[in-house]
Formats: structure tokens, C-alpha cells, sequence
């Protein structure tokens, strides 16, 4: 007699009055290949958990964002942001969709560099540029975007020393409708900071400011703020003209639009409460267009767009290590990735899904990562189905920070695979290994013995 | 005061489906006593019914075991942890006699 498929005996009581009119979302649908390549099999080669980003949704995504924009407005260039992701195979994709490089470190300049993207078609962001980083990105003619006063009073002493005329812009913080209020970095409009330092970079001949910068905030859900912030950029833009007989060459409105990932908390999920790249498109290019600027001398405006563009092509495979059940009755599954390297896992409910298939039933459950740490947790309440030991699952919109702010803790980083346009999985990123982690120790000689 | 609990793990017990329970094929449960319902997956409607008929846990595992794709270590491991939620569910009449 053949033998019947087996699935966890499960039981649950039936509630009414649930916390929203949409119900709790149930995960069974499983998710058993990526791009066309089966992720038991891509377990089983690269081992778990493990990282797989698909290519083709990173076209698709940008295609999608360059299309919104591109309609609605005559120049636009995306530059790809360094600190999002920056693996070398994803930035080399968004390179070759014509996206230049935005970066807001020394190291994130040199690996755009080593890439491959020319000096004049990097942006450098960031509070903390070292003089050495400055020399370099001055002799590379790249775009320096002024933080602070000490910081363009610096750009102006090398400019002076090197005997070269960097291009500046001057990064602008505002009140765009929207809390928190993103303050601390560059200039402020409101109060007249702005103003003080285009002054001060447009009454000396040592720099030349060619555009205007914005970043408003980090997973925006309101396009409105975008229109309020290049309202104001081209207002600065349009005043500059009028004083100063100069073109501002281009605005940067900066990154933060939101990905399709859920807010913890929100009431909608994701896909339904974030705007899409049309929405931000139109309250951006309306009001630039719309501010006055003759037709020949509109700017270019540039997007630093990070997560919106890789956050839905990134996923994370893992592994269910152990179920319990918690004293107040609650299912507790214990995964083999954990908070180290899922950071987002903090203020995201993360879609995840079974890999293999299941009955319509599902629990109620914890996730926790394997980490030994109270704070590990993955998700606080998820319903899926009744997953047993060697189980899989699929995290879905990983592909955001968590490949740039993963760390070594307790267990070393995964590897990451990229799924190519012809559905051929590439190792972009190897397994660490202990010699990762030990590679720069050094221990001192007199600590070698010892005796227990 | 903390007292160490004496009960015998539900494992070894012979675990007692209220009689009054009403189930349907579909899994669907009710409890007419507390007006609760529930609901359970295939195999877990056939334990409960495997209980209800007074089948004892060492049976059951058998007989699951012989039907389905499963060992014994892994099935017990579940059986363990279903009679844990239908005590802690009160669909069990051992629950019933404890309280007196």
C-alpha cells in the first residue's frame, strides 16, 4: 500500500473580530523555483540560508522606474546608491542600465571606480569625506555633494592647493510636510543655511556649483513630500539664476522611495500602501516644470533611487532548524538565518513563503533566527503552514541593505547567488568561512599557549 | 508557593475527547459546552476521531505510521505536541476530571 504524504497534525481555535477588515494574510502558496530555478536544488549546491538575487526583476524594476520618469520629464539619469547594495555584480547591472554611481564613502568611491564608472559620472554623498578621499574625487572630476561648512571650506583649501575647479552641489534639508524632518544633513532651506552656502561658493571662483541636492527621508509613502522638495530645489535653482546669471545644471532629489516591503504596524500591506514609481514621477517632474524654468534651461534631474529599485529582486532561502511550543501556546519555529543577516527584519514584516507544498492549514507562529540572542527574531506573528525540520522557505524583499548592513554575529554571512537573465544561477558572493573572519586578527605571540 | 507539578505527561496518558465534540469532515470542530470552534488538518481530524474512539497514543502512533510517510520519532514528537494543544484547547475530558 503506498503510503500517504505527511503533514503535522494541526489545531486552532477559530476567532472572530481580527485586527483588520482584510484579515491575517495566510502564506501556503509555496514558492518552489526562482526565475525558473528550483530552490531545493539552489539549497542543495550553495547551501543554507542563502541569498539569491534575480536579475531579471532588477531590469524589469528599472526599466519600469526610467520609463515613469523618462515620460514625464525630458532629462533624467539614475545613479545607482553604493550603500543599498553594492555588490559588484548588482552595481555592474545598473551600470550597464546606464545608471552612474552614487556613493557616501572613501571605500564605496573606490569600488565604484574599480567598477568601472568614470570619476565625472560619480556622485559623492556623505557627511564623512577624508581629504584624501576629497583629492581623489577632485582629480576624477566627480560631483562632490557638500554636507557641512567645514566641509566646503575644505573643498575650497584643496581646490586653492590643487590648482583645480571642483564641481559642487550643496545638499539641501526642508520641511517637505513630512516627520520626521530629515535635518541633519546639508544645508537648511527654511532658515536661510541654504541660501548662505550657495552664497558663499558662488562669491569665490574656486568651485563651481553645478547642482542641487535632496534627500528627504527613508521609505516615503507620501509622493507630495517629492513635490514640496523640488518645489524648493527649483525655487534655490530659479533664485540662483536671477542673482547670479547662472544655470544650475542639474537637481538631485535624492533616494527613499518606498519598496513593496510591509511596515511593521501598517495597516495595509506593502504592495497596496506603497506608491508606485509614476506616482513619484508625477509630483516630481510637475512641480519642476511647473516652477518656471525656460525650456532650454531645465535641468537634468538625477535619482538616487536604492531600495524601491532592489529590494523585490533580492530573496533569502532558509531552513527551519526546530518547532516548540511556547508556555502561552504559541507555535515557535526556529529558522537558520537570523536578525545578523536579515537586519530589515527590525521594522519590516517580511513576506515568507513555504518552498515546498502544503494543505490549505496553517498556524499561527513565531519565527525566530539561531541566534542566541532574545532580540533574534524574524517575525513576530505569521501564519503559515504547519513547516517541520529540513523545511524551506523563501524571505521575499531582501534585496535592500541587508546585503551592505549583514554582519558576522554568531554565524558567518551566506553566500549570494544571482539568477541571470537566461535563468543561470552565478555564485556573486562566496560562503564566509573561518578565514574570512580570522584572515586580519593577529594574535600576539605571548597569547599563543596555554595550559587547562 | 511553586509547586512541581505531579501530573503525568499526556504522552502516557489515555487522552479523553469530550463526548459532546461535534466534528465534521471538514475538519471543522465544535464545542457545544463552551460554544468554541476549531479547526484541524486531515490527519489531525483522524487522530482526534483515533481518540475519541478511545484509542490509546501508543496505538495511534502506530497505526499513522502504517498509513503515512513518517518515522516514529517524528510523529511522536507531533502526537506530543497535538494532545498538548487539545488540553490546552479543554477539548480533553482528562482537563475535566483534574478540576475535580
Amino acid at each position: 500500500m503506498k503510503k500517504l504524504q505527511y503533514e503535522r497534525p494541526v489545531i486552532q481555535r477559530l476567532n472572530v473580530g481580527v485586527m483588520n477588515k482584510f484579515g491575517t494574510k495566510t502564506e501556503y502558496a509555496p514558492v518552489t523555483h526562482i526565475d525558473g530555478v528550483s530552490v531545493k536544488g539552489l539549497i542543495g549546491k550553495h547551501g543554507s540560508p542563502l541569498f539569491v538575487i534575480s536579475e531579471k526583476t532588477i531590469r524589469q524594476t528599472f526599466k519600469d522606474a526610467n520609463r515613469a520618469f523618462k515620460t514625464r520629464y525630458p532629462k533624467v539619469q539614475f545613479a545607482w546608491s553604493y550603500k543599498t547594495n553594492y555588490m559588484n555584480a548588482v552595481c555592474n547591472v545598473f551600470h550597464q542600465e546606464g545608471s552612474w554611481g552614487e556613493v557616501v564613502s572613501g571605500f564605496e568611491y573606490q569600488k565604484a571606480l574599480k567598477n568601472g564608472v568614470p570619476g565625472s559620472k560619480i556622485i559623492f554623498n556623505g557627511p564623512d569625506k577624508t581629504e584624501t578621499d576629497l583629492r581623489l574625487a577632485i582629480n576624477n572630476d566627480s560631483l562632490l555633494h557638500i554636507d557641512h561648512l567645514d566641509e566646503l571650506y575644505l573643498i575650497k583649501e584643496l581646490a586653492m592647493d590643487m590648482k583645480k575647479k571642483p564641481r559642487v552641489a550643496i545638499r539641501v534639508n526642508m520641511d517637505t510636510g513630512v516627520y520626521p524632518m530629515w535635518d541633519r544633513f546639508g544645508f537648511n532651506y527654511e532658515n536661510g543655511q541654504a541660501w548662505d552656502a550657495i552664497n558663499k561658493i558662488m562669491l569665490n571662483d574656486c568651485m563651481e556649483l553645478v547642482g542641487l541636492h535632496s534627500h528627504i527621508g527613508t521609505f516615503m509613502l507620501a509622493p507630495s513630500a517629492y513635490g514640496v522638495a523640488a518645489a524648493k530645489l527649483s525655487d534655490l535653482a530659479l533664485g540662483i539664476r536671477k542673482k547670479y546669471k547662472k544655470n544650475i545644471q542639474y537637481i538631485d532629489m535624492g533616494g527613499g522611495f518606498a519598496s513593496k516591503n510591509t511596515l511593521k504596524g501598517s495597516y495595509l500591506q506593502g504592495v497596496d500602501a506603497s506608491p508606485n514609481f509614476d506616482q513619484f514621477a508625477e509630483a516630481i517632474s510637475t512641480a519642476i516644470l511647473n516652477a518656471g524654468f525656460l525650456e532650454n534651461e531645465l535641468p537634468l534631474l538625477i535619482l538616487e533611487t536604492g531600495r524601491a529599485l532592489i529590494d523585490e529582486a533580492g530573496y533569502l532561502l532558509g531552513t527551519v532548524i526546530s518547532n516548540k511550543r511556547l508556555s502561552d501556546g504559541r507555535r515557535a519555529t526556529i529558522m537558520d538565518f537570523g536578525v545578523n543577516i536579515m537586519f530589515t527584519s527590525f521594522w519590516y514584516d517580511h513576506k515568507i513563503s513555504p518552498a515546498q507544498s502544503f494543505s490549505q492549514y496553517t498556524e499561527d507562529a513565531v519565527l525566530y533566527g539561531p541566534l542566541c540572542m532574545n532580540i533574534d527574531v524574524i517575525r513576530e506573528n505569521v501564519t503559515l503552514p504547519p513547516l517541520k525540520r529540513d523545511d524551506h522557505v523563501v524571505v521575499h524583499c531582501v534585496g535592500a541593505y541587508n546585503m551592505t548592513q549583514w554582519m558576522q554575529f554568531i554565524s558567518l554571512r551566506p553566500a549570494i547567488v544571482l539568477i541571470d537573465m537566461n535563468e543561470e544561477p552565478h555564485v556573486i558572493r562566496k560562503r564566509e568561512t573561518l578565514g574570512s573572519i580570522e584572515g586580519d586578527e593577529v594574535l600576539p605571540n605571548y597569547l599563543k599557549d596555554f595550559k587547562i | 508557593m511553586f509547586q512541581l507539578t505531579t501530573h503525568t505527561p499526556l504522552i502516557f496518558q489515555l487522552m479523553q475527547i469530550k463526548r459532546n465534540i461535534a466534528l465534521s469532515d471538514s475538519g471543522f470542530i465544535f464545542d457545544p459546552s463552551t460554544g468554541d470552534s476549531f479547526s484541524t488538518n486531515p490527519i489531525g481530524l483522524e487522530i482526534i476521531k483515533m481518540l475519541k474512539e478511545g484509542k490509546a497514543n501508543e496505538e495511534v502512533k502506530a497505526l499513522i505510521v502504517k498509513q503515512y510517510m513518517t518515522d516514529e520519532a517524528t510523529f511522536e514528537r507531533d502526537l506530543y505536541d497535538f494532545v498538548n494543544m487539545i488540553s490546552k484547547l479543554k477539548l480533553s475530558e482528562n482537563d475535566e476530571k483534574e478540576k475535580d
